[in-house]
């Protein structure tokens, strides 16, 4: 009986001290911000029903393959990563999986007033810059119905959601900004492996001078993804895509707009990379456990043997 | 030459060459611990256990782990954490297990504090732990630079400075330990040589000295009784092992020892699999940036008092209160005037002593690691002045104690 | 004394008990040493052959050992034996000799001959003929022909093509 008195005392000091310096002062340190499930509430929900097949000629006809590719429907970037970046900053995205990973809503708003949608006025209109991304002014017929078709057509050319793999989201949402070095990610795309150093040097000047420009465009450069599982935490991460402002005030990343079900893919993949060996943990820990309650017990039992002889 | 029989077993043989059944009943079976005696008694064993799981964990990180500004992340953070097979059970056993050491190291210190183990003949197993408490700091601290991230960068960076000994200025010095101008690459190499090698060695000598220091004065009991363990353990052998006030190391303390081990392994690892955060800082896992201070930046919650004592001064008063703080603890067989070895519940005024100064210093624990603002400046202040002043009350205090 | 049996008896479960926990414990030491998945990634080399000359010997690096990979001229493979005709591997017409090119002695690397069309080891003098057979001592063997795939005109090392099953059908390779 003394001895669980003494064992509660410790306990009590311990826990009080793990309370003091890890969920109280980190409480402290980071406010908690809870993530309003991907709605994006603060976009006015598509009025019109969109039609993918006038979609497609609206799309055509727009511009968007100007600067965007599409290369599911055999339209290629007009430009290279690096070309794109020198004109514009940054690669536009390829359009193929975008109605699969990104939300309608936030879609028809990207279109009418990209700024807006990305929230990065503060970089740019307000900041004297213009944003690279014109937005649609409409081909003299109603706008919002115009929208809605485009939209309508990048979803009807999108890959259903369940085969976008966690790492074509990844690409999609993040990939051109971010590097992922633990997966061969560079922001030109997927590092290959070279025969030859002359090769490998070229693609890494490639790899440098789009960096350049998109650390010229944002400010600072993107950083790389591998580890941020494990530097920043699921909640972290999440919330962040949501809504980067709320996290962090003026920084140059733009909301991405990904869908509820994409960024789980995006985190999906970043735990594939920076954590991969998460679920043998789980599984190896469980086994050590069992070990080691019966560890405990033979132990006791082992010691009241002895023990018995003493008192 | 001495002569040499046949032996028949290999017990023998060995026997006859290293006296190992002398050694088996000095070291063991004849080497007397008091009965009188709860689980905290145990903390030394927990000890030697955990300072065994980070050795064998250690050697096998030591395995793929390279002390290079450039590569000693990924090394960490890819190689062993993804690609080696159980590298990231080592790695989390490791970081788990070195902080969880310092929660044990600081109850066997709180325990000996309290029941006054310090005392009559006890003074050298004291100072010999404070200078293993003082190396484990120094192996921790230098073991927290090789994963060469954000952490690792920012507190080589801060520590090391602390070494320009304020007003004094000596730059000179800072640089020398650095082996440049800010922590590179002679630094995490020269950090490295000191957490594989040097510091172990000294921690292993160590750990025989502290040995060797209880073999005279005994192991002490919950009473600070004084216990004539020759004529004890003569009972003891005589077959009263009821009335003994003795038990042998081995198997009778052994046992309960292991049962303590046990409960402690499996608290170890549930830390090690599920809750390890605390120990593995996630801000660490971001990549060394000399041009980039992470917004919070804190040493590990077991420096964390002493930070405290540090922070809230003005610079050189500061330093000097971080001083007095690192060296304090060795001067307490000195410091207790007091004859009486008892648990500090019967010493009166000493009792208090005890509880005000572990609550001081955990709230200076919790503030040191809070960013210093309003509130929380203040409180460390405090905290930082209260414990100042209760080590120099503590002669005082225990000078007229009456004996118990 | 019937206590002191349960006593020890205990005793030794409890130790066994740990004992095991240390075989799972070697058990993840010993996985801990096995080569890297990004090392046995590695473990596969694409080689183009069609631009390759006769008589003049390429060496290729797999898995960290030189590859010995010459183009035989038709003047040699007109002369071959039939157990050296047997270690050939064939793209094509092209007969060419494909092995790690490591003296099987104590593993040197042998040095090609153009003008003698054999291979010669400088470290203690041993000799193999243009297939990569010993035939001068101290090496006891020929040299060995690593797994191969052939896909067109692209040689893969590491890989077990039906070419090299076949050779290892006929014993060609040990």
């Amino acid at each position: 009986m003394k001895e669980l008195k003494i064992l509660a005392v410790v306990v009590f000091f311990t826990l009080l001290t793990y309370w003091g310096v890890e969920p109280y002062a980190h409480s402290v340190m980071h406010p908690h911000i809870e993530s309003k499930g991907f709605k994006y509430d603060d976009l006015k929900p598509l009025a019109k029903k969109g039609d993918a097949a006038k979609g497609a000629e609206t799309f055509m006809n727009a511009g968007c393959i100007g600067c965007h590719g599409v290369k599911s429907q055999g339209m290629p970037a007009p430009m290279d990563p690096n070309a794109a970046a020198a004109s514009f900053g940054v690669n536009p995205p390829d359009l193929s999986d975008a109605g699969a990973v990104y939300d309608a809503k936030f879609l028809a708003d990207l279109i009418a007033n990209p700024e807006h949608a990305l929230m990065v006025e503060h970089k740019f209109s307000k900041a004297g810059r213009s944003f690279p991304m014109t937005a649609f002014y409409g081909l003299g017929g109603d706008k919002d119905q115009e929208i809605a078709d485009i939209v309508a057509y990048l979803q009807s050319i999108a890959p259903k959601a369940e085969k976008v793999t966690p790492k074509m989201a990844y690409e999609a949402a993040c990939g051109r900004c971010h590097a992922m070095h633990y997966d061969k990610w560079t922001q030109i795309g997927e590092r290959p492996t070279f025969k030859y150093k002359i090769d490998e040097l070229k693609f890494e000047e490639k790899v440098l001078d789009y960096q350049d420009k998109l650390t010229k465009y944002l400010g600072k450069l993107p950083p790389d993804l591998s580890m941020y599982i494990r530097s920043r935490g699921e909640h972290y991460i999440n919330t962040f895509m949501e809504d980067p402002q709320a996290l962090l005030p003026g920084t140059a990343m733009p909301r991405v707009g990904v869908s509820k079900e994409s960024a789980e893919k995006v985190l999906e993949y970043l735990t594939e990379v920076g954590d991969r060996k998460h679920a043998e943990r789980d599984s190896v820990g469980k086994i050590v456990m069992i070990y080691m309650f019966i560890f405990a017990f033979l132990a006791y039992l082992w010691k009241q043997s002895i023990w018995k002889e003493l008192h | 030459m001495a002569h040499f029989e046949k032996a028949h077993s290999l017990e023998e043989w060995l026997d006859q060459r290293l006296a190992i059944k002398t050694l088996r009943r000095v070291l063991a079976e004849e080497y007397w611990i008091p009965k009188n005696i709860n689980f905290l008694w145990a903390m030394g064993m927990v000890l030697a256990v955990t300072f065994g799981i980070l050795v064998v964990s250690g050697i096998f990180l030591l395995c793929y782990y390279q002390p290079n500004v450039n590569l000693a992340f990924d090394s960490v953070n890819y190689t062993i954490m993804q690609e080696v097979e159980f590298g990231w059970l080592w790695r989390h056993v490791h970081a788990v297990a070195a902080s969880v050491v310092f929660l044990i190291i600081y109850i066997h210190m709180f325990t000996g504090i309290y029941y006054g183990s310090y005392k009559k003949g006890r003074e050298l197993i004291w100072i010999s732990g404070m200078l293993l408490f003082v190396s484990f700091s120094a192996e921790a601290f230098s073991g927290y630079m090789l994963p060469w991230g954000q952490m690792s960068y920012w507190a080589g960076m801060v520590i090391t400075n602390l070494f320009s000994l304020g007003s004094l200025e000596l730059n000179g010095l800072v640089e020398w330990i650095r082996g440049d101008y800010v922590p590179g690459q002679a630094f995490l190499n020269r950090f490295f040589m000191l957490h594989v090698f040097l510091m172990p060695l000294i921690i292993m000598a160590l750990i025989g000295l502290h040995f060797g220091t209880l073999r005279i004065p005994h192991v002490n009991n919950q009473d600070g009784e004084e216990i004539d363990f020759e004529e004890e353990a003569k009972k003891y052998l005589s077959g009263k092992k009821k009335e003994a006030k003795v038990i042998r190391f081995q198997p009778d303390f052994l046992s309960k020892d292991m049962f303590v081990v046990a409960v402690f392994l499996i608290f170890f690892f549930y830390l090690v699999f599920w809750h390890y955060d605390f120990a593995m800082d996630p801000i660490n896992f971001d990549p060394a940036d000399g041009l980039k201070t992470p917004t919070h930046i804190y040493p590990e919650w077991y420096f964390l008092w002493s930070y405290e004592i540090l922070r809230p001064f003005p610079k050189d008063p500061g330093l000097i209160a971080f001083g007095f703080a690192q060296v304090i603890f060795f001067l307490l067989p000195f410091l207790d005037r007091s004859p009486n070895v008892a648990p500090a519940s019967r010493r009166g005024k000493f009792a208090v002593w005890f509880w005000v100064l572990l609550v001081d210093m955990i709230v200076l624990t919790v503030m040191g690691k809070l960013p210093p603002m309003g509130i929380y400046s203040t409180i460390g202040l405090l905290a930082a002045s209260l414990f100042i002043i209760l080590w120099i009350a503590l002669p005082f205090i225990t000078k007229n104690e009456k004996a118990v | 004394m019937a206590d002191n049996g349960r006593r020890d008896f205990m005793g030794k479960v409890f130790g066994g008990w740990a004992a095991l926990g240390g075989l799972g414990a070697l058990y993840a030491a010993k996985k801990s040493w096995d080569p890297l998945p990004s090392v046995k990634a590695a473990g596969f080399t694409k080689v183009d052959l069609s631009a390759a000359e006769p008589n003049v010997l390429n060496i290729e690096k797999w898995r960290g050992k030189p590859i010995f990979i010459l183009k035989k001229t038709p003047e040699i493979v007109a002369k071959q034996t039939k157990e050296e005709s047997a270690r050939d591997v064939v793209v094509g017409k092209d007969h060419f000799l494909v092995c790690i090119g490591l003296c099987t002695h104590l593993g040197c690397i042998p040095a090609y001959r153009p003008d003698k069309h054999d291979f010669k080891c400088a470290c203690h003098g041993g000799e193999f003929d243009v297939s990569g057979i010993n035939t001068l001592p101290p090496p006891p063997s020929p040299m060995v022909i690593p797994p191969f795939k052939i896909e067109g005109t692209t040689l893969i090392l590491g890989e077990e093509g039906p070419e090299y099953k076949k050779m290892k059908e006929a014993g060609v390779i040990a």
